[in-house]
C-alpha cells in the first residue's frame, strides 16, 4: 500500500495504491492526516484509480477523514470507483454523506 | 462424482497476516473457476472475519487464527476460528454500523459485508473461549474439467 498526496487549490488529492485493509489503514491514516494538516487543505479528494482491494477498514478510514474535514467545513469526494468499491460504498451508506465523481477534474468542479 | 477438497492454515493474529489469509483462501478456491467479482467477494469476507478475530477476538494480543476451506462441488465453505474472548452479544455485533471500538475508526460493517458477499453466515461464539465464523458461497461458473 502506498499513499501519494498533492495539494490543488484548497484540496488535498489522496491517491492510494495497493490494498487497503485493517493493517495498511493505520499508516494510510497517519500519512493523510499529516499531509492534510501540514498542507493546510480544506477538502479531500480520494483517487481510487490504483487500489486493488478494500474492506470495511477502508470505510472507517474514509469516514474518519470526512469527520475531520467537515469540522472545518470541508468536503470529501470519492473518485475512480471500481464496481467492487461501488458495492462496498453503497452497502455502507457512504453516498448518503459523500459525493462521488468519475475523475479528479470533475470532483474539483463539484467544489 | 464430487469429492470434497480441504485446506487449513493457521497463523499468528497479527494484522500483517490479513493479506496472507485472503490470498490463501482465494488461491485455493481458484480451482472452482470463480468470476473476478466472486473472488473479490470471498477476499472481502475473509478479510472482515480475520480482522474481527485480531481486533476483537484477541484484542491485538498474539493468538492463533485458524482458517479452513472445504470445496464441495461448486460450493466453498470457509471457517475462521479464534480462541479469543468471544462476542458477548452476537445480535448486537451483527447490526450494521455497530462497533464496540469506535475509537479505532471501525465502520461497524464487517458482519454486514460477510452477509452480503457470501450466501450464508453463521457465528458460533462462547464468551471467554472464542468465535468460529462459517461462511459458504456457491460459484456460478463451472470448472472446465467437470
Amino acid at each position: 500500500m502506498n499513499v501519494q498526496c498533492r495539494r490543488e487549490g484548497l484540496c488535498l488529492i489522496v491517491s492510494i495504491t495497493g490494498e487497503l485493509d485493517h493493517h495498511t489503514c493505520e499508516s494510510a491514516r497517519h500519512i493523510i492526516d499529516d499531509e492534510y494538516n501540514q498542507q493546510g487543505a480544506l477538502h479531500i479528494i480520494f483517487d481510487f484509480h490504483k487500489i486493488d482491494f478494500m474492506d470495511s477498514s477502508g470505510i472507517g478510514l474514509i469516514m474518519g477523514r470526512y469527520k475531520k474535514a467537515s469540522l472545518l467545513g470541508g468536503q470529501v469526494i470519492l473518485t475512480h470507483i471500481s464496481p467492487q468499491l461501488d458495492r462496498i460504498f453503497s452497502l455502507s451508506g457512504l453516498y448518503k454523506i459523500l459525493k462521488k465523481a468519475p475523475d479528479i477534474p470533475s470532483a474539483l468542479g463539484l467544489l | 462424482m464430487n469429492r470434497q477438497n480441504y485446506m487449513k492454515v493457521e497463523f499468528t493474529s497479527r494484522s500483517e497476516n490479513e493479506a496472507f489469509a485472503r490470498v490463501a483462501v482465494s488461491a485455493f478456491i481458484t480451482q472452482l473457476d470463480p468470476t473476478l467479482e466472486e473472488l473479490e467477494d470471498v477476499k472481502t469476507a475473509v478479510s472482515e472475519a480475520v480482522t474481527n478475530a485480531i481486533i476483537h477476538g484477541y484484542e491485538n494480543e498474539d493468538g492463533v487464527i485458524y482458517v479452513a476451506c472445504t470445496l464441495n462441488g461448486q460450493t466453498a465453505s470457509i471457517t475462521v476460528e479464534d480462541h479469543g474472548k468471544g462476542i458477548p452479544d452476537v445480535k448486537l455485533a451483527m447490526e450494521p454500523l455497530y462497533t464496540s471500538k469506535p475509537e479505532l475508526e471501525r465502520s461497524g460493517m464487517g458482519f454486514t459485508m460477510m452477509q452480503t458477499f457470501m450466501d450464508s453466515l453463521d457465528v458460533q461464539t462462547t464468551f471467554g473461549k472464542g468465535t468460529t465464523v462459517t461462511m459458504t458461497k456457491t460459484f456460478q461458473s463451472s470448472p472446465a474439467d467437470l
